[in-house]
This record gives C-alpha cells, structure tokens and sequence, in this order.
C-alpha cells in the first residue's frame, strides 16, 4: 500500500510543480512542453485510480493531439514577448493571493469526516477491463451522448477549417463542376479531309 | 499511510487554484490563457475520476471522456480564432482587443 501512496506523491509533486512553472515560464513553446508534462503525470495518476482506458486517451488526445496542435499555434505565431509579459509581476501577487484564497475555501468546504468514510472500493477482479467496461455503459446508457460528442467533433472540424481557410488573389485553382461537366465536343474536334497528296 | 480520496481532491483543488494564478498572471498572453483553461478542465477531470474510484460508479469516467471530447473541440476552435485573429492584427495581447468597447 504504501507504494502507492509513493507514487502518488512523486507524481503529484510532478504535477503541480510543471503547472506552476507552466504558468510562470517566459516563453510559450516552454509553457506547453511544461503543460505537456503535467498531463503525462496526472496520466499516472488517473492510472493509480484504475481509469486505464482514460489515462490512455489522455495521453493520445492531449499529448499527441490538443498539445501538438497548441505547439504548431505557438511557433507559427510571431510573438513579441516583451509587450505579454508586461504587468506579470504586477498581478503576481493578485494572481497568488487569489490562488491561495480559492485553495483555502476549497479547504474548509470539504467534510474530512464524511470524506473519510468513504473507504477504498473493493479490488476488482484480475480480469476486470475498464475499457470494457466503460465502452459496456457508453454504447447502452449514454449512447445519445455519444453521438452527440461526435457531432461536436465534425462542428469543430468545420468551424476550425472555414475559419482559417484564406483564398489569395492570384492563386490558380481548379473548378470541379467545371470539370466534371465537360462535353466530348469541347475537347476533340474530329475533321474530315482529303489525305494530303505528294 | 494509504491513499485516500482527499489526496486526490487536494491535488485537483492545487491544480484548479494554479489554473486560477495563471489565467491572472497571464492575462495578456491569449495562448497560455488557453492553456491554463485546459489545466483548470484537467482538474476537474481528476476530481470526476477520483469519486468514480472511490465510489465505485462508472458514471464519472463516462463524463470525463464527454470534458475530454469537448475540450479537445475547444481548443481546436480557439486556436483557430487565435490565428485568424492574429493574421488581422498581427498580435495575440488581450488589451489590443478593444474593437467593440464592452
């Protein structure tokens, strides 16, 4: 048991420790690798709470997707830092005294005792699959929800595409219906002559 | 010492209040406003795994999946905007956009 608790503490000393450098680093590419890392450690953690099958699409949907994405925004950008970065220490201690506050309220709101009785659930067999599991209720009880969740995804497919999409002047492009209506007759004449004499 | 369900909401309350910081911090910087939006959602999402452990209900991870889809269409779309809206004024600071003087 307490190998557990050894990894969680390692892990959410990670954790926090690459969030509060995310927020305070100079530049963005290094915010996002922090952001990067905290995902990666709180994936552990999700794994320490036998969330597998979310602990993997944590890391393949944020780190291999949303993060990539947030890299390739930031490097094609060209940022002038020095204007961001003005007012930093100015609102850093409104920043932290805000922080701490949430934190303490957040705090005093929880019911350590009630917490407390919620003991550890009981071990789930050796041969229990969480992805199974989870993919079980998925397709049965929120399978409404589920094809909601996937028509948001083709909106912000469209809407990511149609909003970044430029057409330039002078750009040559092709014209499909165009294409597709073309007639044997605007492309090949045939002309009957006389054979050419010597 | 074994682990308990208030470690978890401890770590995620962390987590949540950094988010807060950062967003303050960096309220000039569009891209890690961005970015501390989707730690403040990874908080929460650990909080939602963290009572589906314990108390042993798979309702939770299915939600988690659902932050986790739409998240990823957010940030999809407001990184989008961003780049629209830096190739217009060649600038992400939060106090260039005063167009509509709300």
């Amino acid at each position: 048991m307490w190998i557990e608790t050894l990894i969680f503490y390692f892990f959410a000393a990670v954790t926090v420790g690459s969030a509060l450098a995310m927020i305070t680093v100079r530049n963005p590419v290094h915010a996002a690798l922090l952001l990067v890392l905290t995902f990666f450690s709180s994936a552990f953690i999700w794994m320490l709470l036998e969330a597998e099958f979310l602990a993997i699409t944590l890391v393949l949907v944020y780190v291999g997707a949303v993060m990539v994405l947030f890299l390739f925004v930031v490097m094609m950008l060209d940022i002038n830092l020095a204007v961001l970065r003005e007012g930093f220490v100015r609102f850093l201690p409104v920043g932290a005294a805000l922080a701490l506050g949430l934190f303490t309220m957040i705090w005093y709101a929880f019911d350590r005792a009630r917490l407390d009785m919620i003991g550890a659930p009981t071990p789930k067999p050796a041969d229990y699959s969480n992805t199974r599991a989870l993919g079980q209720v998925l397709y049965t009880d929120y399978v409404f929800a589920f094809e909601a969740a996937a028509v948001i995804l083709l909106v912000a497919i469209i809407a990511a595409i149609s909003l970044t999409l430029r057409r330039r002047k002078g750009t040559k492009y092709q014209n499909p219906s165009e294409q597709i209506r073309v007639r044997k007759a605007e492309r090949l004449k045939v002309i009957k002559m006389e054979a050419e004499k010597r | 010492m074994t682990l308990g369900l208030t470690h978890f909401l401890v770590l995620s309350a962390l987590l949540f209040s950094i988010s807060i910081a950062g967003i303050i911090i960096n309220r000039k910087n569009l891209i890690i406003l961005l970015m501390s939006i989707e730690l403040m959602l990874l908080a929460v999402n650990l909080n939602f795994i963290a009572f589906s452990h314990y108390l042993d209900d798979l309702a939770g991870q299915v939600f988690v999946f659902f932050i986790l889809t739409v998240a990823a269409a957010e940030a999809a779309i407001g990184l989008a905007i961003l780049v629209v809206l830096f190739r217009n004024r060649r600038s992400i600071n939060v106090a260039d956009l005063n167009e509509l003087k709300g």
